[in-house]
């Protein structure tokens, strides 16, 4: 009977099919882990108040949020010092407390045996601020300059009007710092950078330096007022505050210009949690990190790797196209070329930490080393190109991924029919003529294939760019309103970096975890979506210069 | 004509080299001339000794049995066995005169004066329009007009525009296999070669596809000097006003069509035409 099954064949197709199930699985399952850890984490939680039996007999009242939970066993509890009855396992949680500033620890484990008097108070509040992380507690009252203005029920309406005026100031001085002044500063450090380049080619014409002089004073004119303005807007923010208490009884006064929103969990209905949790994924694609990447959102890091993807196709395809080329058209096939082949299979196997110091030997340092002698003189000591950025980044990540290139293109080329490039030949073009015209634009879908697969090897290396030019906080997208708007010297920050940042170097790790996650799924659909623009490319190319069917 | 809507099995010996009965080869003036010519591929020579005269505006077939070499011999007229790396060509084939193996001689310009049309339908993965603009635009002409017009010009040429013209925009692929064959004729004209080399142009075509295509060469031997190698010798014998005879790489006779197939000089020429071998 099994010899029977076994000589229909029907194995090979169900051992076929499962390791494509057992890889499906593990592709989706990863996934779904990702998406469920990293989407939960912007999700109001309720919090929670309750008394807690301590070990040493106090019991005090505490006040957060459910971050995560476990079962213990009763013997690992007593091991570890914690006294309980019975031996059945134990609910832990892990209970996010807030109040860095007071506390110290803004998390600690609670056993759920010992928590009593449950309860979900609506007028709990929780406000996250700009340092300190979160803030959980009862609000008293709302300050204006140092007096009181408004108490108990109605400080929560006045709280968010005043946050909303907060919220306005804060946007205006931020386009200010960033925007107006930086395009000053900017302009300050260029003329400065002209002025000492005047002074390396030992020209003091006169005239010139008048006119940077006066170039340098209408800025700093322009920066003085812009600096009334800031600092008027300061004083305009930090007018109000409000005064909290927190769980043990503490009243702690908070500025209003330190907090970036106020909302109480617990009051909210579920439209208004969907509400506040599709601002808050907003929120994470759209903003700056803050507080050591543990807050905010990592814009700059999808920003810095979605450029860097671009930069580097850019370079990536010529180069390996035209390499590509010449192996496959012009290059006598021998030997030598069955050499070189071999050699750029195993390049692409080369491990990738290589290519980085590869690229910041020889990019980084020799090439913008001289780079900046030769062009940048007047910027010495400090380095322009002589130092890690996104040129060198996207360029060791372009010599990474140029094999990938070169043998799909090779591919495509060898696919190409004898006929078409006679038909070309018999018109009286040349080989280059023919190649141009009607041979490449043919081979087309499979450079594409090309570039779709160094793309996913490049968007999801991180390894070399930590020695080539991502840094964990980059004061500055490399694409910015001032000229030449493309800084290609700048370093930039990465989301592969940021996962490894924000998970392995962060200082609080309970608090960054569930950003590890999602900061993922963001690097996995940034790959997908660079992926599907290729290959939407490439299907255009593919229907264009379908072959004969024969 | 009528004898001629579908290939016949017997030739028809009252049809053959239409036009050209009381032509005789001594008369014509010669387009190209080939002298002593020896291919080899390798250590292995394919062409032995080959010495002929093309006529000017005539058509001339060559006919024998496969692997005989007429390809191989046609390819050497426009130099696309350079393509093959271990070829080498001893002798010369005059084109008005000059030895096209020269030295000074561009093969790129070779070429646009000998066009050629393949086995197989090769139009590029273009449109109709940008398949027969293809040498225009590789001799740099960016006049729009100009290119219209010598689109039209060839399309009409090669008896396609009124099937394609209103769909010049579209794919070349999207046509069939006979109109595929006339687009690459068109692409040929298009740049006005003095000779059109024709590879077995309907071998792998339908009979009604491959009669207008006999048609088209009847009509196109007005303005050019026409080569057709061609398996088939009802085909030779209907299209061609001389026909040539290889065989194992040798010219075996070579004379009007009319002669050869009525009255063959060599036993071997008569072999192959009465159906003994190939």
């Amino acid at each position: 009977m099994i010899r029977h099954w076994f000589q229909t064949g029907k194995p090979w197709i169900w051992f076929t099919a499962s390791a494509v199930s057992i890889s499906m699985i593990l592709v989706f399952g990863l996934l779904l882990l990702i998406a469920a850890r990293g989407l939960g984490h912007f999700w109001p939680g309720d919090i929670l108040e309750f008394q807690y039996q301590e070990q040493g007999g106090e019991t005090p009242i505490l006040i957060g949020e459910i971050h995560d939970e476990e079962e213990v066993t009763a013997v690992r509890l007593r091991d570890a010092g914690i006294e309980i009855d019975g031996d059945d396992p134990v609910t832990r949680y892990l209970l996010k407390i807030g109040n860095r500033d007071i506390y110290g620890q803004d998390f600690r484990w609670v056993i759920e045996p010992n928590m009593r008097d449950l309860q979900k108070p609506e007028d709990l509040l929780t406000v996250e601020r700009l340092e300190w992380g979160n803030f959980y507690g009862y609000l008293l009252s709302v300050k204006q300059a140092g007096a009181t203005v408004a108490e108990g029920d109605a400080a929560w309406s006045a709280l968010q009007e005043r946050l909303s005026r907060t919220g306005n100031i804060q946007t205006e001085i931020s386009s200010l710092e960033k925007s107006e002044i930086g395009a000053v500063n900017y302009g300050m450090e260029r003329i400065r950078l002209e002025k000492r380049g005047l002074e390396l080619d030992g020209d003091n014409d006169p005239v010139k330096l008048a006119r940077l002089e006066k170039e340098r004073a209408e800025l700093q004119a322009e920066y003085n007022i812009l600096k009334k303005r800031l600092v008027a807007l300061y004083q305009k923010i930090n007018r109000d505050s409000m005064i909290l208490r927190s769980a043990d009884g503490r009243e702690v006064e908070i500025s209003l210009a330190k907090v970036v929103k106020a909302y109480r969990p617990n009051a909210m209905s579920l439209l208004d949690k969907l509400g506040f949790y599709f601002a808050k994924i907003g929120e994470f694609l759209s903003d700056d990190p803050r507080e050591a990447n543990t807050e905010g959102g990592i814009f700059p890091a999808i920003f810095g790797t979605v450029m860097m993807v671009i930069i580097m196709s850019i370079m990536v395809v010529p180069f390996g196209v035209v390499a590509a080329v010449y192996l496959r058209e012009y290059a006598k096939q021998g030997p030598l070329t069955r050499l070189i082949r071999i050699a750029v299979n195993n390049l692409a196997g080369v491990p990738s930490i290589v290519y980085g110091v590869f690229g910041l030997g020889f990019f980084v340092y020799f090439l913008g080393g001289n780079i900046d002698q030769l062009f940048f003189p007047e910027a010495a000591p400090a380095p322009t190109f002589g130092t890690p950025g996104i040129m060198w980044a996207s360029l060791t990540l372009a010599l990474l991924t140029v094999p990938v290139v070169i043998v799909a293109t090779e591919e495509g080329l060898s696919r190409i029919p004898k006929a078409i490039r006679e038909g070309s030949l018999a018109l009286g073009a040349t080989k280059a003529e023919t190649l141009w015209r009607t041979v490449l634009p043919m081979a087309s879908p499979a450079i594409m294939t090309g570039l779709i697969l160094a793309i996913a090897r490049a968007a999801g290396e991180v390894a070399p760019l930590m020695l080539v030019g991502v840094v964990k906080l980059a004061p500055s997208l490399p694409l910015d309103g001032n000229y030449p708007f493309l800084h290609l010297d700048r370093k930039f920050m990465h989301l592969g970096f940021h996962i490894y940042d924000v998970g392995f170097q962060s200082p609080n790790v309970e608090a960054a975890r569930p950003l590890v996650y999602a900061t993922a799924l963001l690097l996995v659909l940034v790959i997908v979506v660079l992926n599907l623009a290729a290959i939407a490319i490439r299907n255009r190319l593919r229907e264009r210069y379908r072959t004969l069917e024969n | 004509m009528s004898s001629s809507t579908t290939p016949t099995h017997a030739i028809d010996m009252d049809n053959l080299g239409r036009g050209s009965a009381t032509n005789q080869l001594a008369d014509e003036t010669a387009c190209l001339e080939i002298k002593q010519l020896n291919l080899f591929y390798g250590e292995k020579q394919a062409l032995y000794d080959i010495d002929m005269i093309i006529p000017k505006k005539r058509v001339t077939a060559y006919i024998g049995p496969s692997g005989c070499g007429k390809s191989t011999l046609l390819r050497c007229i426009n130099r696309m066995n350079d393509l093959v790396d271990s070829v080498r060509v001893d002798g010369e084939i005059l084109l008005d005169g000059q030895d096209i193996y020269d030295k000074s001689v561009n093969v790129a310009d070779l070429r646009r004066r000998v066009g050629m049309v393949f086995q197989k339908p090769n139009p590029f993965p273009k449109t109709i329009y940008e398949n027969v603009a293809y040498g225009l635009r590789l001799q740099g002409i960016k006049d729009r007009r100009r290119i219209d017009n010598v689109v039209e010009k060839a399309l009409k040429g090669a008896a396609l525009w009124e099937e394609v013209k209103d769909r010049l925009q579209e794919s070349a692929l999207g046509l069939s296999g006979g109109q595929q064959q006339r687009v690459v004729i068109a692409r040929a004209i298009a740049i006005e070669p003095e000779v059109l080399l024709l590879d077995e142009p309907a071998s792998a075509l339908d009979p009604i596809s491959t009669l207008k295509i006999e048609e088209l060469i009847y009509e196109l031997k007005n303005k050019y000097t026409i080569v057709i190698v061609t398996h088939n010798m009802q085909q030779a014998a209907r299209v061609s006003d001389y026909t040539a005879f290889m065989y194992m790489g040798k010219l075996i006779e070579f004379g009007d069509t009319k002669t050869l197939f009525t009255n063959p000089r060599e036993k071997q020429t008569e072999d192959y035409i009465t159906g003994r071998y190939g």
